[in-house]
């Protein structure tokens, strides 16, 4: 096979992929928002196991790594800043780069790790076990029953772990803002509030959405596209956790142009 | 294709079968695992599909419950051409079925009671109480009475089997299908699953599918059976007709008989050798 050949293939392969995404999607949308205008259930008590899951067992490890990541951009903020005699706009620095960048990303990464893996593994296992055929065998739409509270509860966990990943980054730079900045714990704060706006926030908080539906969706569908056999769930799984990954930055990279192409300067 | 079979004999379902297969042809990619299958089930009678491993009983039971897509021919349940019904339909009809998996096909995040319960709450409008009452009833049927609250990672191959038949009585289904029922589990436990798929059969005269390898399982719960070789149907009859068949194949399979060596040398080369770029 030619390199065109083969670069034509997976170009095919990659945008069959991003099809298969969006209609997993679409049906997920759908039984949200539609269906249950139509007499359908939508599956709360589901979609609330599983925001416990995706968000409350986060938190703890979300809050050590944002603090970490804030401390982190302090330092390195710091360590240009300081020759320019501007140490003041450390918090200012902090405060714009955890809030439009680092939080939803930290935030997207700690979910795949901890939430779209077991998503593939979870869906993946049952797929071996005959448990999706039993579904289907029972009137049950595995979208339906899966997917949507899955998706359901990405949506509005990502966003909530994003706001608390930002105030946790913020506190992280203001642990060296004040041990190493000559600022005080309020006057470190006072000077976060003021260099953001609403719109920084916002669109991270954007994004974190955008996040959440591409994790539940390469997750469920990884899961769904499952092979015979224990081996296939853990390449599954792997590969979930790869392809969640690149979408997520490839997102982010989208959003993140359309923002700044977007904003009234 | 439709209309030709429509032609070819009465309405399916007009007659009274639960099931019609005309001319089925399933495949997996670009392999044809079942060739031209045709055959009838009665309202309320049991089955046996028999074959060896890897003869495409399972594809066949698989196509059957809508989980695998004709290549050709079709498949009536009821009357209903399952290659054309629209996914509610679909649903409706399958609201009807009970299944009961190989391996049981519980779901490992909910207890059995919860399993069994499934259907009902997503079905059906009833409240709590009278949803656990049924439950109950259905784990009483099977043997299973106490067991609600256990995980099926707790249960024994058999019991996660019985279980699996709660769930699939759950909803008083019409047509009952059972995938190996009695694979993997000891001549005792086997024989109590055959003797609640009896015990089902004669309490609710359902129509009752079974796949099996298990010939003396077969013989004892079958008003007819049938024999897949190789994804063809080479036989189908009452356990009497079946007996008395003289087609090599029933002959061996009935008889126990293993495939013979190959003693030509020629021919074993063959085989080593075949596919192989030399």
């Amino acid at each position: 096979m030619s390199v065109m050949e083969t670069v034509g293939q997976a170009t095919i392969n990659g945008l069959a992929y991003l099809g298969d995404l969006t209609i997993l999607t679409g049906r997920s949308l759908h039984a949200i928002f539609v269906a249950p205008f139509q007499g359908q259930r939508l599956r709360t008590q589901r979609a609330v196991h599983q925001a416990m899951a995706v968000g409350v067992g986060a938190v703890p490890i979300l809050s050590l790594i944002s603090f970490f990541i804030g401390t982190i951009m302090a330092l390195q903020s710091a360590y240009e800043l300081r020759k320019l005699g501007a140490m003041f706009l450390v918090a200012r620095a902090v405060a714009i780069s955890v809030t439009r960048e680092l939080a939803p990303l930290i935030t997207a990464i700690v979910v795949i790790g901890r939430s779209g893996s077991a998503f593939a593994a979870e869906i993946g296992s049952m797929k071996v076990n005959e448990e999706i055929d039993a579904l289907e065998t029972m009137a049950l739409d595995p979208i339906e029953f899966l997917v949507a509270p899955k998706l359901l509860a990405m949506a509005v966990m990502l966003p909530c772990l994003t706001i608390w990943a930002d105030f946790m980054g913020v506190l992280g730079g203001a642990t060296f803002g004040v041990s190493a900045a000559s600022f005080t714990f309020g006057s470190y704060i006072q000077a976060t509030l003021s260099s953001l706006a609403r719109h920084d926030i916002v669109t991270g908080l954007i994004k974190a959405v955008m996040f959440g539906v591409v994790i539940t969706a390469v997750g469920c569908q990884e899961g769904l596209s499952t092979g015979l056999g224990a081996e296939q769930v853990g390449r599954s799984t792997t590969s979930a956790v790869v392809k969640s990954i690149f979408l997520v930055v490839a997102v982010d990279l989208v959003f993140t142009m359309l923002f700044y192409f977007t904003t009234p300067r | 294709m439709k209309t030709r079979h429509a032609d070819e004999a009465q309405k399916p379902g007009s007659d009274g079968a639960a099931i019609n297969v005309r001319n089925l042809r399933v495949n997996y990619g670009e392999r044809e695992i079942l060739h031209n299958i045709s055959f009838d089930v009665k309202a309320g009678e049991t089955i046996t599909i028999l074959g060896g491993s890897g003869s495409g009983k399972t594809t066949l039971l698989r196509a059957l419950m809508g989980l695998e897509k004709a290549a050709g021919g079709a498949i009536w349940i009821h009357g209903k051409d399952l290659c054309c019904l629209p996914p509610p339909e679909m649903a409706e009809l399958r609201k009807k079925f009970g299944v009961s998996f190989q391996g049981g096909a519980l779901f490992g995040s909910m207890t059995v009671g919860e399993n069994v319960a499934l259907p009902l709450r997503e079905h059906t409008k009833l409240d709590d109480s009278t949803i656990e009452v049924l439950v109950r009833l259905k784990l009483e049927e099977v043997g299973l009475s106490g067991y609600e609250n256990y995980n099926p990672a707790q249960l024994s191959g058999g019991m996660k089997k019985r279980a699996a038949v709660a769930r699939a009585l759950t909803m008083d289904p019409e047509i009952l299908f059972f995938d190996e029922p009695s694979a993997g589990l000891d001549p005792i436990i086997a024989a109590g699953i055959d003797d609640l798929i009896l015990k089902l059969k004669r309490a609710f005269k359902m129509t009752i599918v079974v796949v099996t390898h298990e010939l003396a399982s077969a013989f004892l719960i079958a008003d007819r059976m049938m024999l897949i070789d190789k994804g063809e149907l080479i036989a189908i009859g009452a356990p009497e007709e079946m007996k008395a068949n003289q087609h090599p194949r029933v002959r061996q399979f009935f008889d126990r008989v293993p495939d013979p060596e190959i003693s030509v040398d020629d021919d074993f080369l063959d085989r080593l050798t075949r596919n192989l770029r030399l």
